[in-house]
């Protein structure tokens, strides 16, 4: 299969783009962002998904498949370039996806789509609404990214779209939200409030995301694998210390004294947790994860010791 | 520290699916159980004295509800509800309440509650529990049914009729319990609404001693038989109702004859 990979200078994207590549399939790659030490036998292309050198990629090479990675978080990109990026790059996308034949898209989504609030369901199904946005206005841009690409169902059903949303990826290289909550020695938390959370280490995330192109899935998915886990077990367990501090001063103290410069709303995020239900990914593909709870935490906690005294 | 130890042997034996990290697939926490059961038997052994008759009732596995009346002004009755399951079934079992919705709003009561399998009274929860056979504790009765004064101790407001949709969807058995003594224990003279809302609860409860803390009153438990009932969960209102009914005055039934006991005992 012909696979365009979108974002394939990201970190995941990257051994996805390996592991489709050692499987048999052509491997074609977009991002602004360099790859230097790219595999020989992957097609890069260092361009925005939003210009028209992007769209004269999908003419000339017409991939089979395409899977959507260039989306970004308030973590990486602030302010309205990245909804740009996210809604603007999604919708671009799908566009040139139905203009030039492309037969099945996969839209790599976020769990954090069902929001953090106290009176949600423990464990999110698809079928849900999102919620709590108010909260973490920064989250809108995905969250309508997510809703726009699962239109492509109803718009284009002679293409066979996927919407995934993925659980917080934790693992060696140590990038992602999680490990950003997880970088200094002592991690802060609210006080009173242990929410769940639920995690995949990186070689499962790419073994799902290959299942679900060559399982040709249609529709909306929760990707999940082991069960969560409390967020003070995982500091525990990484060699941190937690830091239980009521939500006004912590409210406070982000951004300075080298506290971690988290929004405000991602409190809610270490507050309520967002588990999710992933049993109809399960069915359709035969997902299994291979890295259990506790051989994540061990695997970020050989690679990403706590750092020295500072926060 | 005997005692502590003992807590700790029921909490390794009770049949739910720990991780290394002694937590289950929900959060709940052998850590925090240890400690929550620990300060709970104290109460249910030397301040309310609970006495527990029909224990055999309650299915030593697989899904279940135990469906109660509320006695007293808050959580005191499923307290020591969960905390029998917990001393008084062998092998232990753990209950699980359909929690108020604001009680997850709180520091610390979050946790805790969240820790120790208490879940937001949801019908997602409920329904998810009861799928993966776990036993579920409901008061069909609600707010309005700890709101009940003193004097309206041994009556039942409306049932809910949410509890037996749901357990004929999910072909639940249920265990009627009645509950004596927790209106004693918290004798409500009056509810304040107003100043409740201020704190985001739905009430609190005034005492004639005006702080709302519980009385070492002798609180009463009793299990019936179960009941099953077969249908859909799509049934008529009237056809609901009249299951709702059946539950209801089985446990106004072992309300009645808890008084009776304790008159008895009395005399004697």
């Amino acid at each position: 299969m012909r696979v365009l990979i979108l974002g394939i200078a990201g970190g995941i994207a990257r051994r996805l783009a390996t592991r489709l590549l050692e499987a048999g399939h052509e491997v074609l790659g977009l991002d602004v962002r360099p790859w230097s030490s790219a595999p020989e036998g992957i097609e890069l292309h260092q361009v925005d998904v939003r210009k028209r050198a992007a769209e004269d990629v999908f003419r000339r090479r017409r991939p089979d498949a395409v899977i959507h990675m260039a989306t970004v978080t308030a973590l990486s990109v602030r302010g309205g370039e990245r909804g740009r990026i996210n809604l603007d790059g999604t919708k671009a996308v799908f566009d040139h996806c139905r203009d030039y034949g492309v037969k099945q898209v996969l839209f790599v989504g976020r769990h954090t789509f069902y929001g953090a609030a106290p009176d949600s369901p423990l464990y999110h199904t698809e079928d849900e609404p999102p919620r709590a946005l108010e909260k973490v206005p920064e989250l809108a841009d995905l969250v309508a990214a997510d809703l726009y690409a699962a239109t492509a169902l109803w718009r284009m059903p002679e293409m066979i779209t996927a919407v995934l949303r993925l659980v917080y990826t934790l693992g060696a290289p140590g990038t992602g939200t999680l490990a950003s909550f997880l970088r200094g020695k002592r991690v802060p938390m609210v006080l009173g409030y242990d929410p769940l959370f639920h995690m995949l280490q990186e070689e499962d995330v790419i073994t799902a995301l290959q299942l679900a192109l060559e399982k040709r899935v249609r529709g909306i998915f929760n990707v999940a694998g082991p069960p969560p886990v409390p967020f003070s077990v995982i500091i525990r367990e990484t060699g941190r210390t937690p830091v239980p501090l009521p939500e006004p001063l912590l409210a406070r103290l982000l951004g300075r004294f080298g506290f971690p410069r988290l929004s405000q709303g991602t409190l809610s995020h270490i507050k309520y947790p967002i588990v999710v239900d992933a049993q109809r990914f399960r069915e359709a593909t035969g997902f299994r994860y291979a890295h259990d709870e506790g051989r994540i935490i061990r695997i970020f906690r050989e690679s990403s010791p706590a750092p020295g005294a500072e926060w | 520290m005997a005692r502590e130890e003992s807590i700790a042997e029921r909490v390794d034996r009770l049949e739910l699916p720990f991780n290394e990290f002694g937590v289950d697939p929900y959060g709940i926490s052998k850590k925090h159980l240890v400690l929550a059961s620990s300060a709970m038997a104290f109460l249910y052994r030397y301040y309310f004295r609970v006495r527990c008759y029909g224990i055999e009732h309650v299915p030593k596995r697989g899904r279940a509800m135990l469906v109660g009346n509320h006695s007293g002004g808050y959580a005191v009755d499923g307290a020591m509800v969960v905390t029998s399951m917990f001393l008084e079934m062998n092998p232990p079992r753990l209950a699980q309440a359909m929690a108020e919705k604001f009680l997850n709003k709180f520091p610390i009561a979050s946790l805790w509650t969240n820790r120790t399998g208490q879940f937001t009274g949801l019908p997602e929860h409920a329904h998810r529990l009861l799928e993966d056979d776990r036993l579920l504790m409901i008061f069909p009765e609600g707010a309005r049914g700890t709101a009940k004064l003193y004097r309206e101790r041994y009556s039942l407001v409306d049932f809910g009729t949410g509890f037996i949709r749901l357990a004929l969807q999910t072909r639940t058995p249920i265990v009627p319990v009645g509950i004596l003594g927790g209106g004693t224990a918290v004798p409500t003279v009056a509810n304040l609404y107003r100043l409740g809302r201020l704190f985001g609860v739905p009430y609190i409860p005034v005492t004639p001693y005006l702080l709302p803390l519980p009385l070492p009153a002798p609180v009463e438990l009793h299990y019936g038989e179960p009941l099953t009932f077969t249908g859909t969960g799509d049934e008529d209102d009237d056809v609901i109702t009249g299951y709702v009914e059946q539950v209801k005055s089985s446990i106004a039934g072992l309300i009645e004859h808890g008084r009776e006991l304790r008159h008895r005992r009395r005399e004697s």
